[in-house]
């Protein structure tokens, strides 16, 4: 499989703070690739650099086996970019919004139709509405529609589904998967965790450092650590007596119950008599197999350690 | 070139969407022209005055309606003591007070010598000299008829006399003056202001982002940003010509032709200027500020409200580096004493090099990306 993107030593600092601590990895083409962290982690530093919008403080990076620094020029019309934040023009209408970056990219919006058809069918009801004015979900699809008219053979979107609500993210990933179908590589950053399930490998990505690059199968699969959920009537003390109990590891609320994790699977049946002890009545513990949020959940406190 | 036409495009679309820009471009040079221009009148009339006459004598009344009827001078008050006038004075109802003292009659006719005493609010400094002077030019009339009476002699008619021509302004009209010099503050603010926020607000917004990924070049965005507002500009002054033309009279005796190619080599500068401003700020308010900083200073040392003249060597000097001064000089030469290219070389080379340097520097600053 070709290389579409490959780091090397790439670091980058604002003044004193270090955002992007020295990295390598690689990137395959025609992989959907999502980088996962939490606010603050460095994924949009890493997009500006890979775009060539933001020179690096040190190491390098190919995209499409164009130099981000050098071949800039070249590579930029190769690129699809969706910043975070709503980047078109409020005061002009959809349509003149994707006419205006389609004749930029020396292209129109009749040649790559069949590209973004999907996606700016259900917005073109609206083409003459002031970009300003539409809904948030709209707004991300005309984006998504503006950063494709070119046919751009790699599409960065940093976040694009962070503020979106939960149908309109749903229908957001399942059109990732029908324009990966139509061979482009594709980069997605997003906090949410649950999405990189989504995604066909995924890098953690937290202060700047990445934790772990694999695909979810195998991040999930690799888990090792006995990790149960633990259930009880009385929410309220149950986490503060987990915390007090000894042989805990780790444990986060996970919706209604808590994910605990021990040093070995016989730590369950202590826990269970320490939480009885502390009158919990129908305590449910059972083992179960780690979701990619409980990898992540994992990772993320090493790393703070 | 079809790049920097589609950018034009979207900046029309967007400059005419915004609904304060029309009023700008109209309103805007309308209201300047019809206030600023008169509102920095080197004469003073109506100067508040009163009187202390401890003399009350036929003499001091006549010097009394000298005054009453000079139109410079309008009598607030006639008192017995000056401290009876204090509160006036610091209540600014009273801003001269001239002080006849007892036996100023008595005085004139024994020792042929007599004194006033003129008090003058001297916060504004050139307005108390203006003022002082009016004063002393009636009361030098005064004493050269006291002087013909008493001698016989006229001296009105000896000694040296000036007469005055005053070329190119014959009436002294300050409205004259004034309106070439605030048609270049207009498209100075209009070019510098304008340019320097638009692209300001595209960082500000992220839009610049968005641009900046596509393989538009730097010189296509430059241009395609700017020569909207050196349109605008352009156009707004030839609008405030013709509103100087019909509203104030003004006469045009140089080249228009003149006036407007030297006008798009400094538009280049403004618009310069702008671009620089705004590629080292990040938000339209630090780029407001900035452009104020720059154009207050350049326009209160122009000589636009006061004259260069009168101001101390070393921010005469400053004027050196100050493109409006050069600009109003020449558009004064131009429209008032038309002036042709060749007595306004020096103007236009200096305009010439400096919208390069602007521009240029801009242009080199000016990065698409971090």
């Amino acid at each position: 499989m070709k290389t579409a993107i490959e780091i090397e030593n790439l670091a980058h600092n604002y003044g004193l703070v270090k955002a992007l601590k020295p990295l390598n990895m690689s990137i395959e083409s025609g992989t959907l690739f999502g980088f996962i962290g939490p606010d603050g982690a460095g994924k949009t530093t890493l997009f500006r650099i890979l775009t060539s919008l933001l020179l690096p403080t040190q190491g390098k990076a190919k995209v499409l086996g164009l130099d981000v620094v050098n071949d800039f020029r070249k590579l930029r019309p190769l690129l699809g970019y969706m910043p975070g934040r709503f980047s078109l023009y409020q005061d002009l209408t959809v349509e003149e919004n994707l006419n205006f970056f389609a004749k930029l990219f020396k292209t129109s919006i009749e040649e790559n139709y069949h590209l973004i058809k999907d996606i700016y069918d259900q917005i073109a009801p609206f083409k003459n509405r002031l970009a300003g004015k539409l809904s948030g979900g709209m707004k991300q699809k005309l984006a998504l529609s503006c950063a494709l008219i070119h046919k751009p053979d790699l599409l960065f979107l940093d976040e694009p589904t962070t503020g979106v609500d939960v149908v309109s993210r749903a229908e957001f990933w399942e059109m990732l998967r029908k324009l990966k179908n139509h061979g482009i590589t594709i980069v997605v950053s997003t906090p949410y965790m649950d999405e990189a399930a989504l995604c066909d490998k995924v890098a953690l990505i937290q202060k700047g450092k990445i934790l772990q690059t694999d695909s979810p199968q195998n991040i999930m699969e690799n888990f090792s650590k006995p990790l149960f959920s633990v259930k009880s009537i009385n929410r309220n003390s149950l986490s503060k007596d987990i915390e007090t109990f000894g042989k805990t590891d780790s444990f986060y609320w996970f919706g209604d119950s808590i994910h605990w994790i021990g040093s070995d699977d016989k730590d369950a049946d202590l826990l269970r008599i320490y939480l009885q002890q502390k009158k919990h009545e129908d305590l449910e513990i059972e083992k179960i197999n780690a979701s990619i949020e409980d990898c992540f959940m994992d990772l993320m406190k090493g790393n703070h350690e | 070139m079809r790049t920097i036409i589609f950018l034009l495009q979207k900046e029309f679309i967007q400059i005419f969407r915004n609904k304060m820009m029309l009023p700008i471009i109209i309103v805007i040079p309308i209201v300047q022209l019809l206030i600023l221009s008169y509102t920095a009148t080197f004469e003073i009339k109506n100067v508040s005055l009163a009187f202390v006459d401890q003399d009350k004598t036929q003499t001091s009344k006549e010097l009394k309606s000298r005054f009453e009827h000079s139109p410079f001078f309008n009598i607030y008050a006639e008192a017995d003591h000056i401290s009876q006038l204090e509160k006036s004075m610091l209540q600014q109802k009273v801003e001269m007070i001239l002080v006849i003292p007892p036996d100023f009659e008595k005085q004139l006719t024994l020792s042929k010598k007599a004194d006033l005493q003129l008090i003058v609010d001297a916060v504004n400094g050139s307005a108390a000299n203006l003022m002082a002077g009016y004063a002393n030019q009636i009361v030098l009339g005064f004493n050269t008829d006291i002087i013909t009476n008493l001698t016989g002699i006229n001296i009105k008619e000896t000694g040296i006399q000036v007469a005055p021509r005053y070329w190119y302004n014959p009436e002294l009209d300050y409205k004259t003056y004034m309106v070439p010099g605030i048609l270049v503050l207009l498209v100075s603010l209009i070019g510098a202001f304008l340019s320097g926020m638009n692209i300001v607000r595209e960082k500000e917004i992220g839009t610049i982002e968005q641009l900046n990924v596509t393989p538009i070049k730097k010189y296509q965005f430059i241009a395609g940003k700017l020569f909207p507002f050196w349109l605008i500009a352009m156009f707004d002054l030839c609008f405030g010509l013709v509103i100087a033309k019909i509203v104030f009279a003004i006469p045009i005796l140089g080249s228009v032709w003149l006036i407007l190619g030297v006008a798009a080599i400094y538009l280049i500068l403004v618009l310069g200027l702008g671009l620089f401003i705004s590629t080292i700020t990040d938000t339209q308010q630090q780029a407001m500020f900035l452009a104020w900083f720059f154009f207050v200073i350049f326009i209160m040392l122009s000589g636009l409200f006061t004259p260069v003249e009168a101001m101390p060597e070393w921010t005469q000097m400053l004027n050196i580096l100050n493109p409006i001064a050069y600009f109003i000089d020449f558009m004064r030469m131009v429209m008032l004493k038309g002036s042709d290219f060749t007595a306004v070389t020096s103007q236009i080379l200096h305009i010439t090099v400096y919208a390069l340097l602007t521009m240029g520097l801009a242009i080199w600053r000016y990065r698409k990306r971090a």
